[in-house]
């Protein structure tokens, strides 16, 4: 038997999305367009209609395999369709394309305490709730106990859930949910909510019931929790799965993603600081024949270029500088002030080449800050550019890294080895 | 573990369907156990309610239409036709009140839980069934006050209820599913079980109808119905006419087969347009 327990094989959802807006101009308008003339009106509205529905593919062409006892992650921006595809995964609605096979019974949380009604005292909203999420009322009745137990709030179990706190409320609802024993349980960002103590009871929970064997597919924004949680994840784009496999790789390409969406021209930023007498307008990555490149390679020759502007005419001394980051780990400092002994000034508009022979840097996705400064702070922007590298000979071994499993992201350090027999 | 496999596709099997229906009839029981009890929490007089309604509307029309237009009632007490008329139709319009507006009211659910969806308007049937027994068990005390006794045919009363709950269940499909993308519907039903009171003879023994009428005005499936019940409780001087409940039967088995399909076919697109 394959041990497959969900497999999605071609799956799209389509929306079709009315503009309402474009409609009509009121309602005076109406009235006096079926008076003029009834016909054209009528014809009018239809051919409107038609004109104002738009397609919306949400998901297209997904495919996916979870194997049991598998914890993945689904992650993506807002609106790259994680929301849809667990949807279309819990049956809430139908693809309009493709097939899925689930094998097993399916629990899906989309929604802490969907169904609680207000009115209705903790007891009566934990068999409700229950029996919605497809709890038989021999299993509710039988894990009643453990479930206000875990929700804490024996107290107040008699009493309407309209008069508990949020916290009690999500508490309560969050109990309800993590004693559903099914074999595959679909989750959605429902753990953002309770405090920090809860949170970790319900990572907790989440944990054990993977270990049991099961399947849980979870949706995040979260990557530290993701990172910990899960062994795999998919990222999805724009309805489009734009990464699958081992959870940390699914997660760096995410990170990659994030931070090239904010790359608007680093002139037009506005989130930097500094009293802009001189400002960066431009970071070129450069690679050993000088020509600006999406990918540079360890151990090969790399030039960061800087563009600069001055705000006024005249000389001024500076200090240009870009800082190396991977996520939040300063890497190295390239820095005019170092490479240089004499003060460097500058005028009007131009470029600063930092030039690294032997790039020692690991394969993996790094961040530039870029600052200009002299006695005061010029301009620094965070996150200014970046700067891809790709694992490359750095040694001179004929190896790229130190073991095929190795997550290289670092600095590399030239080095001999002696004393062998 | 639990190997059933799901597969879900475009356009689902029909049969997966009528299994989780199956699989999900707890869930049946308990939304209309959530709607007994949430519907009289927080009132001064709680389940009196129940009570207080078809008694208060009883007197009213005993003295509306007999006292002040003075319509006929045969040999029979005005409030005894009254009250044997009122037992169906406050039923079924409460049953399709509540059944077609259950699933825009449980819109939650429905966008962010899966179950078959035909369990909501089915279960939101249910509480009709207590406010009945209650009415039933007002117009028993007025039958003794009355000394009026029922004759043999009360054992057919389930045979014309289950016809009430037919037209109430297949009715409730039509507008749940039509509700959940026209919002008009919440403004059609009152002014439907308004008009339908009218219309269905509550008020008048069909006796009163002009006989070229009868079989038009029989058409209506609650006129059988409520007939049927006056026939079944108040004896044989009350007549039913048999042909057009015949009629009306068919009706109501069209209105529920279709409504089945026209709700099984709407049935997927209810999470994205509720």
């Amino acid at each position: 038997m394959s041990d497959t327990v969900i497999n999605v094989e071609n799956v799209s959802k389509r929306y079709i999305i009315g503009h309402e807006a474009s409609k009509g101009d009121g309602l005076r308008h109406a009235i006096e367009g079926v008076f003029r003339s009834p016909l054209r009106w009528l014809r009018s509205v239809k051919e409107n209609r038609q004109a104002t529905k738009e397609e919306f593919w949400a998901l297209r062409s997904v495919n996916m395999e979870v194997k049991r006892g598998e914890v993945t992650g689904i992650i993506g921006h807002n609106g790259a369709g994680k929301s849809t595809l667990l949807k279309v995964l819990s049956r809430i609605t139908d693809p309009t394309e493709g097939r899925i096979r689930l094998r097993g019974t399916v629990a899906s949380l989309l929604e802490v305490g969907t169904g609680f009604h207000p009115e209705l005292t903790g007891r009566e909203n934990i068999f409700l709730n229950g029996a919605i999420l497809g709890m038989p009322r021999t299993e509710i009745r039988r894990k009643f106990d453990e479930i206000v137990a875990f929700s804490d709030i024996e107290k107040f179990i008699d009493t309407p859930v309209k008069r508990y706190s949020s916290g009690m409320y999500v508490r309560l609802a969050f109990a309800v949910a993590a004693h559903l024993e099914p074999d595959i349980l679909i989750v959605d960002e429902v753990l953002a909510v309770g405090d920090a103590a809860f949170q970790k009871k319900c990572l907790g929970k989440m944990d054990e019931v993977a270990k049991t064997g099961r399947t849980v597919l979870f949706v995040s924004h979260n990557m530290p929790l993701i990172a910990n949680l899960c062994t795999t994840a998919t990222m999805l784009r724009g309805g489009r799965v734009a990464a699958t496999g081992e959870v940390r790789s699914v997660i760096d390409r995410y990170l990659a993603d994030v931070a090239g969406l904010g790359s608007k021209p680093l002139a037009e930023r506005t989130d930097r600081s500094g009293n802009g007498e001189i400002m960066v307008t431009d970071l070129e990555v450069l690679d050993r024949s000088g020509k600006s490149a999406a990918n540079v390679i360890s151990g090969e020759t790399v030039t960061i270029r800087l563009h600069y502007v001055c705000r006024d005419h005249g000389r001024k001394e500076c200090r240009a500088g870009v800082m190396v980051r991977e996520s939040e780990q300063l890497c190295c400092v390239l820095s005019t002030w170092m490479a240089r002994p004499e003060p460097i000034y500058v005028s009007g508009s131009g470029h600063i080449d930092f030039t690294v022979r032997d790039l020692p840097l690991a394969g993996g996705v790094y961040t530039l800050d870029p600052f200009l400064e002299s006695n005061e702070l010029y301009d620094n922007v965070s996150n200014g550019g970046e700067m891809s590298v790709v694992d490359g000979d750095f040694f001179g071994s004929g190896r790229i890294k130190p073991s095929p499993h190795w997550r290289s992201v670092g600095v590399l350090v030239r080095h001999e080895c002696h004393g062998f027999g | 573990m639990n190997t059933s496999e799901t597969v879900i596709e475009a356009g689902s099997v029909e049969r997966q369907y009528w299994r989780d229906v199956w699989r999900y009839r707890e869930l049946l029981y308990f939304l209309a156990w959530r709607d007994i009890l949430v519907r009289y929490k927080q009132t001064v007089v709680g389940v009196a309610w129940a009570v207080l309604k078809p008694l208060v509307t009883t007197f009213v029309f005993t003295f509306l239409f007999q006292g002040i237009a003075g319509l006929e009632s045969g040999e029979v007490p005005y409030p005894l036709l009254v009250m044997a008329g009122m037992l169906p139709w406050n039923f079924f319009a409460v049953a399709v009140s509540e059944s077609g507006n259950s699933l825009v009211s449980n819109s939650g659910m429905v966008s962010k839980v899966y179950f078959p969806r035909l369990i909501v308007p089915a279960s939101s049937l249910l509480p009709s069934f207590v406010d009945l027994a209650i009415s039933g068990v007002i117009l028993a005390v007025m039958m003794v006050v009355y000394g009026y006794a029922p004759g043999w045919q009360i054992i057919t009363l389930p045979v014309f209820l289950l016809v009430a709950v037919g037209a109430a269940f297949g009715a409730g499909l039509w507008l749940s599913a039509l509700m959940v993308k026209f919002r008009d519907v919440r403004f059609i039903i009152p002014f439907a079980v308004q008009i339908g009171f009218f219309i269905s003879g509550v008020a008048v023994s069909s006796s009163e109808i002009p006989e070229k009428w009868r079989f038009f005005y029989s058409l209506n499936p609650m006129v059988g119905v409520i007939d049927g019940f006056r026939w079944a409780l108040l004896g044989s001087n009350q007549v039913v006419y048999w042909p057009a409940f015949i009629v009306s039967l068919v009706v109501v088995a069209f209105l529920v087969i279709f409504g089945v399909i026209y709700f099984r076919k709407t049935e997927r697109g209810f999470a994205d347009v509720i």
